[in-house]
């Protein structure tokens, strides 16, 4: 049993929605970023997925690309982001950490180092965007393997033929990408998700999150009426962008955070 | 008799594979549609309905086959190996890249789709797309990083003179890398109408193994051609590597007949060394995972991707197709490097001596050929490919050579 599972076992058990939110590790820098990290949990996160920066981010929209530019710019690294996590782990051990990225760096330091690592540091799962189930064997399988959760990405391209193999083995939760597009772009549509996170959840027992295009309090506590969680990434990483304080930050977090806890 | 198990030829295995390299590296929204791709090229493969389109259209539209032409004055100039060179510069649009997009259009109407995405470097292959889509009607929007936009501006005017709509694209150093980024992004967001039609033997499989294919009319009729011309093969295939396309289609029909040898030469840039001021991904890189694909790559020691340069926008790219990291792996073809100047030497040679004004792509591939002519014997076949030709490129050259084109007197400037 991960963090992961541990967490939305005492969610489910106290009837409340997970509220997930993303940050890109390193941004602006590594101070700042730990500084946010840290008030995340206070700030009403339930899990915490940190971003690895990586110069050429498919799936993500400007702002993310930014972000991520930003970290590099000051430094950050794979190994400088599992640093982070260990740091954060000493004052925290039950806030599950989840990276997500792209594949290049990961399989640059060589998967088995990176999951010894990454273990080691603190860290319950991964969402490695350029991987589908035909990769598995790549990281998927040894990361399970490991210890860690793999979760996988299902998007409204995912057909009822396909998501078997979608979810076959992905642990943890399914994060369900509620538009066909890139991060910080369309706005989901939480009459169009319904059905679609149902559709998933009758081939599934793991809880289902939703994410991409969530970016107000309201949207936050909708998506969370139809869904196991939600996720917010590009309205938070904005803000960061846009070099507000830490405590402002914090407490725009708190906002979503309430709005998905309101349910 | 081509023994199977010991073919070069039988790549890639299903899971898109050329040994270790290529695969199906691609966020969950695209892949229901790379699989779909993958079972209409699979069916187009086939049928015969489907070349028999292909082939009317390279013959009346694209104007093949392209000559096999002895280079007779550069063949004398170096003094040693006779020289052939493969016109596919005097192809429709002015260079290989029309081979492919023909291709990938039929498969796009076939499936149904009715706007057309492509990325761009030297603007080659936008433009390509740009005039089949005309051709038949279809939506074009074509990815070109900024700075690319700047050096390669006639071809954005023949793009849009042509319906297309040319993004200019910021992110990064505004070059290949980075409009392909944008175009996968533009892909995923408008999956269900959109066909990305990828210019090189790069991408997510079916992509490197389908250009390919439809590249390969080139090394198809360069054997035929040099058997009328010589009754015998060539001993040297010599072609440029941006992606890796017009050498993939030299070589592939050429690949399991042992005695021909196969270089691809990549951009050395200024120079490949620890600066990485170059895009000899194979000389100079490691393999990784990038647009679909792993194969080798320039990275730092994060596994960043490094943004390379050349002169020349077509082979500015910091990765390679998977096919050509293969070849090389199990070393069946050899990679060198080219600097920028002993190609902008090429360059002018080539119009020298046969008349040819080459693009700056090919114009590295026959720097090689400088290179090696010379210490070969008289009956020493050379094929090279020059795949493009270099009115795109006279902005550029007249700025490295220091000419003032907008000087009327055509004074060199300084
Ligand atoms: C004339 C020409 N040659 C070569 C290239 C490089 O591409 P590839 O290596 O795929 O042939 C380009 C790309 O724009 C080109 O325009």
């Amino acid at each position: 049993m991960t963090r992961i599972d541990a967490k939305f076992a005492e969610l489910s058990a106290a009837g409340k929605k997970a509220f997930v939110s993303y940050i890109m590790a390193g941004d602006p820098d590594f101070d700042t970023s730990l500084a946010i990290v840290k008030g995340l949990p206070g700030a009403g996160v339930d899990i915490i997925e940190l971003g690895l920066p990586f110069t050429d981010p498919m799936a993500d929209g400007p702002t993310i690309q930014l972000a991520g530019q930003r970290a590099l710019a000051a430094g950050m690294t794979l190994d400088r982001t599992l640093e982070l996590v260990a740091d954060f782990r000493k004052s925290d051990d039950t806030t599950p950490i989840v990276l997500m990225g792209y594949y290049n760096p990961v399989y640059n330091q060589g998967v088995d180092t990176f999951l010894q690592k990454a273990r080691a540091a603190g860290v319950d799962g991964l969402i490695i965007v350029d991987l589908p189930p035909e990769e598995d064997s790549e990281l998927c399988l040894p990361a399970q393997e490991a210890g860690l959760n793999f979760i996988r990405l299902a998007t409204p391209t995912t057909d009822d033929k396909r998501l078997p193999t979608v979810l076959q083995n992905t642990s943890g939760f399914v994060y369900y990408v509620s538009i066909t597009g890139i991060t910080g772009s369309a706005e989901a549509d939480s009459g169009d998700v319904g059905p679609e996170v149902a559709r998933i959840k009758a081939q599934t027992d793991l809880p289902v999150i939703v994410g991409f295009g969530i970016n107000t309090p309201e949207k936050s506590r909708a998506i969370a009426g139809i869904a196991d969680g939600v996720v917010v990434g590009s309205a938070i990483v904005a803000l960061i962008g846009e070099g507000r304080p830490v405590a402002e930050v914090l407490d725009f977090v708190r906002t979503l955070s309430d709005g998905a806890h309101s349910i | 008799m081509n023994d199977l198990f010991n073919s070069f030829m039988s790549g890639p295995d299903e899971s898109g594979r050329f040994g270790i390299f290529g695969g199906r590296f691609v966020s969950e929204t695209l892949m229901p549609l790379i699989l779909s791709l993958e079972e209409e090229y699979e069916k187009a493969k086939t049928d015969q309905s489907f070349w028999d389109q292909m082939d009317d259209l390279w013959k009346n539209y694209v104007g093949r086959p392209s000559p096999l032409y002895h280079a007779e004055r550069l063949t004398q100039h170096l003094g040693g190996a006779k020289i052939y060179l493969k016109r596919d510069e005097l192809n429709h649009t002015g260079a290989h890249k029309i081979n492919n997009v023909l291709g990938q259009i039929i498969l796009a109407m076939r499936m149904g789709k009715t706007r057309i995405i492509a990325e761009t470097g030297a603007g080659q292959h936008g433009v390509a797309t740009a005039t089949v889509c005309a051709k038949f009607g279809l939506k074009c929007i074509v990815y070109m990083g900024a700075h690319d936009v700047q050096r390669q501006a006639p071809n954005v005017f023949r793009m849009r003179l042509l319906g297309a709509e040319v993004i200019p694209v910021t992110s990064g150093r505004g070059t290949l890398k980075d409009a392909m980024n944008d175009a996968l992004r533009d892909w995923v967001t408008n999956v269900r109408d959109t066909f990305y039609c990828i210019g090189t033997v790069a991408g997510p499989h079916p992509y490197p193994a389908m250009v390919r294919d439809f590249q390969s009319i080139i090394g198809k009729e360069a054997k035929v051609q040099m058997m009328e011309a010589e009754g015998r093969l060539p001993d040297t295939l010599i072609a440029a590597i941006g992606g890796g396309s017009n050498a993939m289609g030299l070589f592939f029909p050429f690949l399991d007949d042992k005695d021909v040898n196969i270089i691809g030469v990549e951009a050395g840039g200024k120079g490949v060394n620890a600066k990485m001021e170059h895009c000899a991904s194979l000389t100079g890189g490691r393999p990784g995972v990038l647009h679909g694909n792993r194969t080798y790559l320039l990275q730092d020691d994060d596994g960043q991707i490094l943004e390379g340069y050349s002169i020349s926008a077509g082979l500015d790219y910091p990765g390679i197709g998977p096919e050509h990291s293969w070849l090389h792996e199990v070393g069946r073809a050899k990679y060198v490097s080219i600097t920028d100047m002993e190609a902008l030497e090429a360059f002018q040679l080539s119009c020298e001596l046969e008349g040819i004004i080459p693009a700056l792509e090919p114009s590295h591939a026959l720097a090689h050929v400088m290179k090696i002519a010379p210490e070969l014997p008289a009956d020493h076949l050379i094929c090279m490919n020059m795949c493009g030709r270099g009115d795109k490129d006279i902005f550029t050259v007249a700025k490295h050579l220091g000419f003032d084109m907008s000087d009327t007197e055509g004074r060199v400037a300084g």
